[in-house]
């Protein structure tokens, strides 16, 4: 295994972590399909903080994804609770609505340069070692660690109200948290971690990395803390499988990964429907 | 010049223009037409995954029968776009994990298959792969005459079936339950409804992409929605709205040609539903907003004139006149809310204004004198039948005395039999 290789395997985990932590609370409260919503709505975010700062990746395009994700959260509440549409349709008008004013951006503004259609959808993290930053260690680890440490401190430091405002949202309020604060919160990490992801698995896997490890890691959870470990497990594992195998079939080392985590959920129900019990 | 293009576009005078134009608009049509069945099915993001599953099934057509037919392209589509849908509703009725998470496994782990199968056909060299990719990100200049035909013989095909099945698929739209226990066969409407829906998805990503297939979907059946009450409406509007984006997504992409056409049918999609959201009446934002302004309009000038009645009753002078100052003593109004009351009161004659005081006109006694008896004769409704206490009966008569209709009212007085004293025995005054 070169230097290269370790580089592209351990980008690949910080991003699955970045994305299996949030992403338990999406399963928990029901709401993988704002991650869905969100992943491709912070286009837009992302093309204009690239427009303003002149380069792509970087503080300034955290921000305009961030931005974009409240945004569209905002939106989704404003149609589903006041215009009284369901909540699927809310999810679907909205994010396409974004993602296209993207495509339209990318395709008006980026002509020559390096933002193109298909890295969007499902970026090149083969690419991640050819883009060195500090201590000639590439600047994608620098950003997915540091965001996976901002990630984790907010969840340490939140636990309480991330939990509580999850399982049990009218009681969060009679004890006086704000369910809105939480919901956004947890939306702005979304956001966060979506970013991250963007550039090397593209926006679609972030869907498959939230819901994915999450998903089954609630197969055999009964406590918020075990589904968190066992979901960053399940991610890592498969992220180091799917990318031994991409490479041995010269394919899209992000749609592995995806198809891994689908299968990682399969196999895992099948397990726990033959043995009956957890792990 | 800028005529000159406009003119070419309007009048489709080059063949090919024609065949991208009209094949986009009924493409759009059609799936807005499909959409509202699955919107009113609440199932709307369903599409999208269909959109997304439909991927690897073109790619492993193409590996198997290595030439781009569009039909066996299309049939392998059908094929994994039904067995995504097939396994989500499996996995979500097995309870294996929840509607919301068995959709976006389906979605990323069919899509990321259909990727890792496009990178594999990429790699492999093939020459006759080139093209393929324009089911993820569509290119509507690209459909050809044969494309067009497709397009034509699936909106035929979805007419007929929603024609022949159409009070079945109608009840499963509105009421699953209520369908089952009426003896249709949801089993085979559910499966017609899946299939119409993998069909046009299947069509439409090479005009859209994938990922904004759903937009088509969802995005003219939620505006629809806002005009009208009745599913024919609906699905004509939904098919009129789609086909006024796809006709101005293939204008802007005519007109300005690095343009893409997909995102701008989805854009002019969305501003449509965006003016339905606010324009449309009843359901429309300022068409709720003016019933929820008159409604409380209403509900204050009553309790004003309900107040010039009270303190006549205690005066004994039923149409005195009475200080502004007076008023605010009795009920606690904010200042500027009973000076506008005031002011349209005595604009609609119902309230006398000499000097400083007002006094209840003959028409504004009348009203008072309704308001009055309709609160008093629930207070007493309440009590005889809900055997509430008489002190626990004020504060939602006072809430329903705004509402109750000459019909009620005359039930009241039917079921109490013209009652004349109500529990806090007050005269209930007689209708005029």
């Amino acid at each position: 295994m070169s230097l290269n290789d370790a580089y592209i395997l351990i980008t690949a985990c910080l991003v699955t972590v970045a994305c299996a932590i949030p992403g338990c609370f999406l399963v928990l409260r029901k709401m993988t399909m704002f991650g869905d919503a969100i992943s491709h709505a912070v286009l837009p975010g992302i093309v204009a903080a690239y427009m303003l700062s002149g380069n792509i990746g970087g503080w300034p395009m955290i921000f305009g994804a961030t931005i974009i994700g409240l945004a569209l959260t905002w939106i989704i509440e404003f149609i589903h609770k006041r215009m009284r549409v369901s909540a699927d349709a809310s999810i679907g008008i909205s994010y396409t609505f974004l993602f296209a004013l993207g495509l339209i951006l990318v395709s008006a503004f980026t002509r020559q340069t390096d933002l193109d259609q298909d890295c969007v959808l499902y970026g090149e993290i083969a690419l991640v070692p050819f883009d060195l930053g500090w201590l000639e260690i590439p600047r994608q680890i620098w950003i997915a660690g540091i965001l996976d440490m901002l990630l984790i401190a907010i969840i340490v430091i939140g636990y309480r109200g991330f939990w509580i405002s999850t399982f049990d949202p009218s009681y969060a309020t009679v004890a006086g948290l704000s369910a809105v604060f939480w919901h956004y919160l947890l939306m702005a990490m979304v956001s966060l971690s979506t970013v991250t992801a963007f550039e090397s698995v593209g926006a679609i896997m972030v869907v498959s990395l939230l819901s994915g490890p999450a998903a089954t890691a609630a197969l055999f959870s009964k406590s918020l803390t075990r589904m968190i470990y066992l979901a960053v497990i399940f991610g890592v594992v498969a992220c180091i499988i799917a990318y031994a195998f991409a490479v041995y079939i010269d394919a899209s080392i992000a749609g592995c990964i995806a198809v891994t985590n689908a299968l990682t959920f399969a196999l895992a129900a099948l397990f726990k429907r033959v043995f009956g019990t957890t792990v | 010049m800028i005529l000159g293009v406009l003119s070419d576009f309007f009048l489709l005078r080059e063949p090919n223009l024609k065949l991208v134009v009209t094949g986009t608009i009924l493409l759009c049509a059609i799936a807005g037409f499909v959409g509202c069945f699955t919107f009113l099915r609440k199932r709307s993001l369903s599409g999208d995954v269909v959109a997304h599953s439909v991927l690897p099934g073109i790619c492993l057509a193409f590996i198997l029968s290595g030439e781009k037919n569009s039909f066996v392209l299309m049939l392998g589509a059908l094929i994994t776009g039904l067995l995504s849908l097939g396994m989500m509703e499996w996995i979500s009725r097995r309870r294996i994990a929840r509607p919301d998470t068995a959709l976006s496994l389906m979605l990323s782990g069919f899509f990321g298959l259909g990727i890792v199968l496009l990178t594999y056909i990429q790699h492999e060299g093939n020459a006759a792969q080139a093209g393929l990719d324009r089911f993820i990100f569509g290119k509507a200049a690209s459909i050809s005459s044969e494309d067009v035909s497709l397009i034509q013989i699936t909106a035929l095909g979805i007419l007929v079936l929603v024609f022949v099945f159409k009070r079945g698929l109608y009840a499963i739209s509105f009421d699953e339950e209520f369908a089952r226990s009426s003896g249709f066969p949801i089993v085979i409407l559910r499966t017609i409804l899946s299939v119409c829906t993998v069909w046009v998805v299947t069509i439409g990503i090479q005009a859209v992409g994938a990922v904004l297939m759903a937009a088509l979907l969802i995005t003219p059946a939620l505006a629809a929605r806002f005009w009208t009450q009745s599913l024919n409406a609906m699905l004509a509007l939904a098919a009129i709205f789609g086909a006024i984006a796809g006709y101005a997504g293939s204008f802007v992409s005519f007109s300005a040609p690095q343009m893409p056409t997909g995102p701008w049918i989805v854009v002019t999609a969305t501003c449509i539903a965006g003016i339905s959201m606010v324009l449309a009446p009843r359901r429309g934002i300022l068409a709720r907003w003016y019933i929820h302004r008159r409604n409380r309009l209403k509900i204050r000038n009553e309790n004003i004139l309900k107040l010039f009645y009270q303190i006549g009753e205690k005066s004994g002078q039923m149409q005195g006149r009475i200080l502004k100052e007076d008023l605010l003593n009795y009920r606690a109004f904010k200042t500027e809310q009973l000076e506008s009351g005031l002011k349209t009161l005595v604009q609609h004659d119902k309230l006398n204004h000499e000097l400083e005081s007002y006094s209840l006109s003959n028409r504004g006694l009348a009203e008072a004198q309704r308001i009055v008896r309709l609160h008093r004769l629930w207070e007493l409704y309440l009590q005889k039948y809900l055997h509430l206490a008489p002190d626990h009966v004020h504060d939602d008569a006072e809430a329903i005395e705004h509402v109750i209709t000459p019909e009620i009212e005359a039930q009241l007085e039917l079921l109490l039999g013209n009652p004349s004293i109500d529990p806090h025995n007050t005269i209930i005054p007689p209708r005029r």
